[in-house]
């Protein structure tokens, strides 16, 4: 079996979730004994692909950004090319804008948001909200699978690979960028962080959030927040996570003054290690805590910033 | 303008997740469906801001059987002028967007709005599909969305930042929180939605390239540990030395 995989990057390196999407396209094809070629476009140094697992590397030099439409025709032209009948991306913006339309193209059975390998054509993936997981049964001659970020992890046991070059008639993109504001901040971006410290109503106030970012930056975590907090304004609306905002599956969630309401576990239940610290010892997020801390966080989080400056000195 | 706004119906965010029938299909007993809330919250509440400012028509369209009413009648009820079922069971993604797309194509709408994802599947799917069958051009996960002489302006969250991208219209556009606000009906919208056209739609099926075999909960937590917090500190020890997340 041949899988093709894309590969995305941004700022001259590969994407944490596009090497997660190598690593498992790798994983998968190795099964079967088959190969996997990783597919890309650009300037870039595309052999590091085989460090997260790729065999050889396809890449189209003259495009230079990845387009929804545009990739999905170099997809295309490479799966025609390799015979492949496996196809994987990340489930990230580029992978939803492509993924639908090779399923399209290829009539191909799309099982989208995987967390594991599939076992012959059964996919698992992750269904209502990370509250349950379906195995789903592909019935077509080609598969094509997205991977949930964060849900694999980046085997990056290989060595380089050869990259050959490869060129495809894709178009012009229809859709136009017009200007990429790149937010001023030194955050860990909230989908791709690994610790994450998150706040809610109980923080009472936006100015008493200090603490919470010099908690996250002693942890090098990225900060996140309840529904409630992002819809008065307390923080911007991209640290919203939940059932209606973003889902994520940091390897550590401290969730601090957060009630644990099920639309916001939803959110966060893919994590690895959940702290909760309330000062309601009947919070419901106690019920999905790994470690928890029954006080007011304006005591408890000062002496967490403290133990943490003190682990850090000690590194 | 016109806008198609696609729907879906989805459990109550609250609802017990519990699965029948050898755990092959979602147990609905006592469950209350609503609409999918960035179909209902961001796409339908644009659509609708659209239209106020600029004229035109939003439809709404739901695939699925007669247990869809409630829902279509609820988009009606927060302001959408007329609906649309097409009578067929939601087996996967693809036959889903085949309906939608072999009902739109010949009905000339400028814009089809859904909302990102739905919270039962999470599959971030149909939007791109109905994309490809109609030969659209697709922006996924708009966070906001402007229209000024056939071209959208849209804004949406990428690593690091915000991209603003425009794109001419028709297109497909999935919406993400920041589109819009959610909108209560009222009692007038409630009453006109009873008598809002519904039109259903009778298809062939289509086979199926997924089909979902089995449903699994996840494991269980282990019981959670607790720290007193007259010595917090102890947290930072148990989760290097014994969680090693740090
Ligand atoms: C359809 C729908 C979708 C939703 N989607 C989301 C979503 O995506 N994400 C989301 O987060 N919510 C979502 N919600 C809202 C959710 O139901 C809760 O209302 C929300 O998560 C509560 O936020 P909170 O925990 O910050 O606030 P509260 O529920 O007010 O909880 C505050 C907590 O802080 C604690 N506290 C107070 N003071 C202190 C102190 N000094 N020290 C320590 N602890 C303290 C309190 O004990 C309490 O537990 C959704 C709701 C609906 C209906």
């Amino acid at each position: 079996m041949k899988t093709i995989v894309f590969a995305e990057h941004l700022n001259g390196k590969f994407t944490k979730s596009s090497l997660e999407a190598v690593s498992y396209a790798s994983a998968w094809s190795a099964s079967v004994g088959g190969t996997c070629i990783a597919i890309t476009y650009g300037s870039i140094d595309a052999s590091v692909l085989g460090t997260a697992g790729a065999n050889e590397v396809w890449k189209m030099d003259a495009l230079s950004a990845a387009d929804g439409e545009q990739i999905t025709k170099l997809m295309l032209a490479a799966q025609k090319e390799s015979g492949a009948t496996a196809i994987v991306l990340s489930q990230d913006l580029i992978g939803k804008s492509v993924a639908p339309r090779l399923s399209v193209r290829l009539n191909a059975g799309l099982v989208s948001g995987a967390s594991f390998l599939p076992t012959g054509n059964i996919v698992k993936k992750n269904v209502f909200s990370g509250k349950a997981i379906a195995h789903v049964t592909v019935n077509s001659e080609i598969s094509i699978v997205t991977v949930l970020p964060n849900s694999y992890g980046v085997n990056a046991a290989g060595a380089a690979c050869p990259v050959n070059a490869f060129n495809a008639e894709v178009g012009t993109a229809r859709v136009r960028v017009k200007e990429v504001r790149v937010e001023e901040s030194e955050s860990i971006p909230l989908p791709e962080a690994d610790k994450v410290v998150s706040a809610g109503r109980g923080m009472k106030g936006p100015e008493n959030w200090g603490m919470i970012e010099e908690l996250a930056k002693e942890l090098g975590a990225a900060t996140a927040c309840s529904r409630p907090v992002s819809d008065i304004g307390w923080r911007p609306h991209h640290e919203h996570v939940g059932q209606t905002g973003i889902a994520i599956r940091p390897n550590l969630y401290i969730a601090v003054g957060i009630s644990g309401a099920i639309q916001h576990l939803a959110g966060v239940n893919g994590s690895k290690v959940i702290v909760v610290i309330n000062k309601d010892p009947e919070a419901p997020f106690f019920k999905a805590a790994d470690y928890g801390i029954i006080g007011d966080a304006f005591e408890v989080v000062p002496q967490l910033i403290a133990a943490a400056k003190a682990f850090n000195a000690t590194k | 303008m016109k806008i198609l706004v696609c729907v879906s119906k989805a459990p109550d965010t609250t609802s017990k997740i519990a699965f029948t029938n050898n755990n092959s299909s979602f147990d609905e007993a006592g469950v209350n469906f609503i609409v999918n809330p960035y179909d209902e919250w961001y796409a339908l509440v644009r659509a609708l801001e659209l239209k106020e400012a600029q004229g035109g028509n939003v439809t709404v369209l739901s695939v699925g059987g007669i247990d869809y009413e409630q829902i279509i009648r609820k988009a009606l009820a927060i302001g959408a002028d007329d609906a649309v079922r097409i009578d067929a069971p939601e087996s996967d993604a693809l036959s889903v967007s085949t309906h939608i797309a072999n009902y739109a194509k010949d009905k000339g709408f400028d814009l089809i709005l859904c909302g990102k994802e739905t919270i039962n599947y999470n599959g971030s799917v149909v939007p791109g599909m109905v994309a490809e069958l109609l030969d659209m051009p697709l922006v996924a996960l708009a966070a906001k969305l402007d229209v000024t002489n056939g071209v959208a302006t849209c804004e949406r969250e990428v690593t690091g930042g915000m991209e603003v991208l425009e794109v001419n219209l028709p297109a497909v556009i999935s919406a993400a929180k920041g589109m819009a606000e959610q909108r209560i009906p009222n009692m007038r919208g409630i009453m006109a939605a009873r008598t809002k056209a519904l039109e259903v739609v009778s298809v062939e099926n289509t086979t199926a390239t997924t089909s979902v075999n089995n449903y699994e909960l996840p494991p269980a937590k282990s019981a959670c540990k607790y720290v007193d917090p007259a010595n917090a500190a102890e947290l930072i020890t148990l989760l290097h030395q014994e969680a090693k997340v740090i």
